[in-house]
């Protein structure tokens, strides 16, 4: 097999300096003042504190020609940097990169569109900020607005398109570079769920076609349904390197990690009589799939995995789900008596599902409680601080765009009207 | 794809890319696209459009007259005061635009810079391509203005693209130090607009260098542009414009040292500009 990018030690360092407030640039006024005062007190050092950062650090790969790398870690654990550095946007620290072939990067879709500038007009414009030619343009034009579905709007200024339109034309003058190698960030986790579709198919389409693409998303279900193979990151370094089902599941073993979820079971911090104990809890979602982030306006499953501890049987079992945001206010309550939803526990194990459908919470951090008695009479159970996770953009309301507010919690469809 | 033999690229730390000045060749297309980018959405954007860079020299020379010639009575060469203002005015509106556009343009595009891969320097280079297409409507107004003063200009008028060349070696060092600064230390955006205002009154473009006594001439042009502005009066107007070599000689010098300081400045800056902006 020919390699197509062979990557040798690589590091990218970052210099933080813990200048009092987070300063994000010098300025020549306080380079010059520095000096000066440097000058005048020349024994106290005015060195402000410095600190290395290294966002990636001895990372050793090799990408074969043709093969589909799935890029995932947490957040800040170094893949964006990873493609910036491989799509030359920025230099390394250390290290070597050998790329053979074509790069093409795509860590936005939309770089360089104007506004003011019609549909057409960016289309040639952005082509050529992402490297293709006049000529090679011209060949693809109609295919382009084919893809994107905005014949009619061809010479409106993009600044009247709605976000779903803008998105689409954007993706579609990157998804028609012909690269050998493709560098692709998070850029699936906007438009539509049509659209979104209609994008992996086309990446599809390009890996069929023999090229190299590193695919870089928090999004498991695409990273499965495209890749060959999956490497894990962790603060800048490779811990897992495989096939993507084993990697994946490293993946969710360090994002519950990260978050400090100790697993359930062996939690002491809890109240209750113990008779029945909440062993686990997990997130799935429509598909029964265990997910870690959800997404504003799905449907999920929240399972309780439970112990039943004594020998009765339970009849009138009382279930409750707090959820909290990060601020640690409660925001929702899903409770089984709210709905005459009481449970019986017969068995010695067993799992509680309680099933959410349009998950009404904007995106953001939160954390759940759970909270289990038997008919208001004795409480068997009570945790909190559970499960950390995060709710990612959704299309709640239906309109096609995943633009959701963050400064609010709760989302919830209203009718508007003039009388 | 026909460059696929080219396409084996090394990346390593702490080198410099050997690949830089034929990638500024192959995103040469890039050059014409952004320059044509930033006229178009001018013209879209502002209502008076185009007759912006018409107003803005006519404005200026009428005012420059008035006050260098008229009131101020400083002596003209051989041809209407107007005249030798806007043959001035015509090199330092180019600079000038030039100037400011390019040391912003890196800076306005921290889009682009911090998500995609391109030579860095087309930006400051396409903003001075714009700044010179504004130039060539300003020399349809000199026509214009030449004709109403029935002036004939002189057949010297073929070395003027000499000068012009010269105009734009200045611009385009000063637009890639200039830029590359303004990525590191933020606080030079205010220092260009200062350097332009006063600029304009350091070169000879409301007075002819005449007005300079001899002895300063020579330390006089060590302002690049009192060459490029000479050399413009002394090109189109011709009868009574004194050609003073040393001085020019002198502009040459240090345009071409200010464009090499300014791609070497520009180079050694340039990897580091996606982390800062």
């Amino acid at each position: 097999m020919k390699t197509a990018i062979e990557i040798e030690n690589l590091g990218k360092k970052y210099i933080i300096s813990h200048q009092g407030q987070a300063q994000q640039y010098v300025a020549l006024r306080d380079v010059i003042s520095d000096s000066v005062k440097k000058l005048v007190k020349p024994k106290k050092s005015m060195k402000p504190q410095r600190e290395d950062f290294w966002a990636l650090r001895n990372l050793s790969l090799q990408i074969d020609v043709g093969e589909k790398l799935g890029v995932i870690g947490r957040n800040g654990a170094g893949k964006t940097t990873l493609l910036k550095i491989l799509s030359r946007i920025t230099s390394p620290s250390e290290g070597k990169i050998k790329l053979n072939g074509r790069v093409s990067s795509l860590l936005e879709v939309g770089t360089g569109f104007h506004p003011e500038l019609t549909g057409r007009e960016n289309i040639y414009l952005n082509g050529a900020i992402l490297g293709l030619s006049r000529k090679e343009i011209r060949k693809k034009f109609a295919e382009i607005i084919e893809f994107a579905e905005i014949e009619k709007f061809l010479d409106t200024p993009v600044k009247r398109y709605s976000s779903g339109m803008y998105v689409r034309l954007a993706f579609a003058v990157a998804a028609h570079l012909e690269p050998e190698i493709l560098l692709i960030d998070e850029v699936l986790a906007v438009g539509d769920i049509q659209f979104q579709k209609k994008c992996l198919d086309k990446m599809g389409d390009i890996s069929r076609e023999g090229r190299t693409v590193l695919f870089v998303s928090h999004n498991l279900t695409a990273i499965e349904h495209f890749c060959s193979r999956c490497i894990l990151l962790q603060s800048g370094n490779l811990i897992l390197d495989g096939n993507v089902e084993s990697v994946i599941e490293g993946y969710i073993k360090d994002v519950r990690e990260g978050t400090k979820d100790l697993i359930l079971a062996d939690r002491i911090d809890r109240t209750g009589s113990g008779k029945i104990r909440a062993v686990d809890f997990k997130i799935l979602d429509s598909n029964h799939n265990e997910v870690i982030t959800m997404k504003s306006g799905e449907d999920y499953y929240f399972e309780i995995d439970y112990l039943n501890n004594s020998e009765d049987n339970f009849k009138n079992i009382v279930v409750s789900l707090d959820i909290f945001d990060d601020k640690n206010s409660g925001l929702l309550l899903f409770r089984t008596n709210f709905t005459n939803n009481n449970l019986e526990i017969k068995k010695r194990t067993g799992k509680i599902f309680c099933k959410v459908n349009n998950l009404p919470l904007a995106p953001g951090n939160y954390h759940f409680s759970i909270f289990i008695s038997s008919a208001d009479i004795e409480i068997l159970d009570y945790i909190t601080d559970i499960c950390h996770c995060v709710v990612e953009g959704g299309d709640f309301f239906g309109t096609g765009s995943s633009g959701l507010p963050t400064h609010c919690k709760i989302l919830h469809k209203a009718e508007w009207f003039i009388e | 794809m026909a460059q696929k033999d080219n396409n084996f690229l090394i990346i390593e730390s702490g080198k410099a890319e050997k690949h830089y000045f034929k990638d500024l060749w192959r995103y040469r297309e890039l050059f014409y696209f952004l320059s044509w980018r930033d006229i178009l959405v001018r013209y879209k954007q502002t209502v008076i459009g185009i007759a912006w860079s018409v107003l803005r020299p006519v404005i200026t020379m009428v005012i420059f007259t008035i006050v260098f010639g008229r009131i101020a009575k400083l002596p003209s060469v051989d041809a209407p005061y107007p005249i030798l203002v806007f043959t001035a005015l015509l090199p330092w509106l180019f600079f000038s635009s030039a100037l400011s556009d390019s040391s912003n343009s890196l800076i306005g595009n921290a889009n682009m810079i911090s998500k995609i891969y391109f030579p860095r320097m087309i930006l400051p280079a396409s903003a001075v391509i714009v700044a010179l297409i504004d130039f060539f409507i300003s020399f349809i107004l000199l026509g214009i203005i030449m004709l109403w003063y029935r002036f004939v200009p002189s057949w010297k008028i073929v070395f003027m693209p000499l000068f012009l060349l010269l105009a734009l070696i200045v611009s385009l060092g000063a637009g890639f130090l200039l830029s590359a600064l303004n990525v590191k230390y933020r606080d030079f955006k205010y220092i260009v607009p200062f350097i332009i205002q006063f600029g304009l009154y350091a070169s000879p473009v409301g007075f002819s260098s005449d007005v300079i006594p001899n002895k300063w001439r020579f330390l006089y042009s060590i302002n690049p542009m009192v060459g490029v502005i000479d050399g413009f009066r002394w090109s189109i107007i011709g009868k009574g414009v004194e050609f003073y070599i040393p001085g020019f000689l002198i502009s040459i010098f240090l345009a071409i040292l200010l464009f090499l300081i300014g791609i070497i400045y520009f180079r050694k800056t340039e990897k580091t500009f996606a982390d800062r902006i």
